[in-house]
């Protein structure tokens, strides 16, 4: 397999299964998308969203019900997997359990036919790449579950793929080690200078690690985007609901001025930015994260002020989060380091480029 | 570990496994024991007698051998044909469950009913015979009963489901992904089989072998109804029945007895040391 590739480009793949009631239901419903070489893409979603299913098909373990996958100008959504010659980390490692590490991390070059001398020289250097080089001749039961994490990212690109794919790699691991596997990822990519394809429902990993985040549900790309624009401009409802706004308030447009939006309801009226069409008097939410939330120190003024009352506090070290019911009976949730009491009332406020104000979506 | 108050410290686990070791002594031990007793205790003659006569009569020791020759091939067949079938089967098909039944239907008819069938279908004038006539394919003589293929085949329709099963949950047990990184590491679907599951598999069919193989050591009815006991099929089992029911020698069966058992044990205790020699750890590829 060739491994100066341009790019990888995805067309319309769609794959469908067959339902218990036999009616076929679209897991991944036209996912179009083009990765050029080099690029670390992110595939985030809900669980059930069709992110594995995406991957499964560019590995070919699954065959597509409709599109296309094409390498440069080569189709190669008819290969079977061992002809696409992609590296392929899984979710609970699958490494071989029969196999030394040794030869695990081999296999793939002993597949190919690859001359002893060089396959040894390839797994030595793979080895002190994921700094495993003392456990050569274990096997995978015998090594912890980040030892076992970094031979299954060995074993498949020890090859050289043109492609690595990787299913919800960190999962299994604890949340320190899941740190310093993110990094060991990231340095891994950069050093092979290929494409990474990484499928997580975990927003954090997809915003440190990629270039790009293809966010995904019900089997479609809902957003395609660098992280810090998904993060920022969730580009609908879900997308939004899914990047960590936490926050939603159900109000009615009240008008509409270029980009802002006066919205009103429950007590409030805020300005915010418009995201779609929002004609006055449409139903409309506004969605806000709870670290854009400003504590307001007392008597100051702040941008769209909601006063409440302190309803509970959840501890987090240097912040907390600080639930906040307003006057109207809303529940907001804010991320702050200010120091609130359960019970006081509470103002707080929100800059108006932090609210985001979306069309309802049609129920 | 949570333990009745006053009693820290004392496990009483074990105690579980007294129904099944009362069980085991009563109906494996004891007689296990009493037969072994029996045979050093001759109707005539010292201590080993009957051990001494079992090897000097040419009517005894080479049973041994006889039965031998039909327990190992039996075992050999199922597993083969059994192996490529289970494997098969590993992902879910159509109508997988309709082949699985077909295939496991002889299990439920006993090894005298199957000798009966076998008689009237594989016999001289079965239907077999009469087919082959009919359409002109074979028309020589038909002799796979009362023969030694009787038996063989008897213990190949009574054998194969059994190793069959086995062999399905030995396969199925595998994690299937295991499978998967292979291919995406190039191995096409011989190379699968070759470097991921046969190697993963080789305990289970140790395991399998062993106790397919006993099975068909102990043949015995299928023998008597489809073979030739007084030559080519008289095998281990019938030497003993005869001591006990027709000469009356209890000792002596017992005797007979201990020396299949005997050779029984040599076989899976051979089979069980090589099986030592390969990996027999988990076989999924990491955690669940």
């Amino acid at each position: 397999m060739k491994h100066d590739f341009k790019e990888l480009k995805l067309d319309r793949v769609t794959r469908r299964f067959a339902h218990a009631g036999g009616r076929a239901v679209a897991a991944l419903d036209g996912l179009s998308i083009t990765i050029p070489r080099g690029e670390f893409v992110a595939l985030l979603g809900p669980s059930g969203c069709g992110k594995s299913t995406a991957l499964n098909c560019i590995a070919g373990l699954l065959a597509l019900s409709d599109g296309s996958i094409h390498l440069d100008d080569m189709r190669i959504d008819v290969l079977p997997p061992e002809a696409r010659g992609f590296g392929m980390v899984f979710q609970n490692y699958a490494l071989f359990p029969h196999m030394s590490v040794r030869r695990n991390i081999g296999f793939g070059l002993r597949m190919r036919g690859v001359a002893d001398a060089e396959a040894a020289r390839r797994v030595d250097a793979a080895l002190k790449l994921v700094q495993l080089a003392g456990h050569a001749d274990k096997l995978p039961g015998q090594l912890s579950g980040g030892q076992q994490q970094r031979v299954a990212i060995a074993r498949a690109i020890v090859v050289e793929p043109p492609l690595v794919l990787m299913d919800e790699p960190l999962s299994n691991l604890d949340a320190k080690l899941r740190l310093e596997m993110r990094s060991e990822i990231r340095r891994i990519h950069r050093n092979l200078g290929r494409s990474t394809i990484y499928v997580t429902h975990d927003q954090d990993e997809a915003l440190s690690l990629a270039d790009r985040i293809v966010v995904m549900k019900d089997g479609t790309a809902r957003q395609v985007a660098a992280p810090a624009e998904v993060y920022a401009n969730p580009a609908d409802l879900d997308v939004a609901r899914f990047m960590g706004y936490r926050n939603e308030l159900a109000l009615t447009v009240k008008r509409r001025d270029g980009e802002r939006v006066v919205v009103e309801g429950e007590g409030l009226t805020l300005t915010g930015i418009a995201k779609g069409e929002l004609a006055p008097g449409t139903r409309a939410r506004a969605m806000l994260r709870p670290d854009d939330i400003v504590v307001a120190d007392a008597g100051a003024a702040v941008p769209n002020a909601i006063d409440g009352v302190v309803d509970a506090i959840e501890y987090g070290g240097r912040e907390s989060l600080i639930d906040v019911v307003t006057q109207g009976g809303a529940r907001l949730h804010v991320r702050s380091a200010a120091s609130a009491q359960v019970g006081a009332p509470l103002r707080v406020g929100i800059p108006e480029s932090r609210l985001l104000v979306y069309r309802e979506a049609a129920a | 570990m949570t333990s009745s108050p006053g009693l820290a410290g004392a496990d009483r686990t074990p105690w579980l496994a007294a129904p099944s070791a009362i069980f085991l002594l009563v109906l494996f031990i004891y007689p296990c024991l009493y037969g072994l007793w029996l045979s050093f205790h001759p109707t005539e003659g010292g201590m080993l007698a009957n051990y001494t006569k079992f090897f000097s009569s040419e009517r005894q020791w080479p049973t041994i051998f006889t039965t031998l020759k039909l327990a190992l091939p039996a075992t050999l067949i199922n597993i083969g044909v059994a192996l490529p079938i289970a494997y098969r089967m590993r992902v879910k098909t159509p109508g997988q469950k309709w082949v699985t039944a077909a295939l496991v239907i002889p299990i439920t008819l006993g090894t005298v009913l199957v000798a009966e069938g076998m008689l009237t279908y594989f016999g001289p004038k079965g239907w077999l015979a009469q087919a082959l006539g009919a359409l002109h394919l074979y028309d020589g003589a038909i002799r796979l009963t009362h023969n030694y293929t009787g038996v063989l085949i008897s213990l190949v329709i009574s054998g194969f489901p059994f190793a069959f099963l086995l062999l399905l949950s030995y396969v199925t047990g595998i994690d299937p992904v295991l499978g998967r990184a292979a291919a995406t590491l190039g191995a096409g679907p011989w190379q699968q089989f070759r470097n991921i599951y046969m190697p993963l598999l080789i305990p289970g069919i140790a395991m399998c072998f062993c106790l397919a193989f006993v099975q068909a050591y102990s043949v015995f009815p299928s023998a008597v109804l489809l073979g030739a006991p007084a030559g080519p099929t008289r095998v281990i089992s019938i030497a003993a029945y005869e001591a006990a029911f027709e000469q009356y020698d209890y000792p002596m069966a017992s005797a007979i007895a201990m020396m299949m058992g005997l050779a029984q044990l040599v076989v899976v205790v051979a089979v069980l040391a090589l099986r030592r020699l390969v990996y027999r750890g988990p076989v999924t590829g990491g955690k669940g």
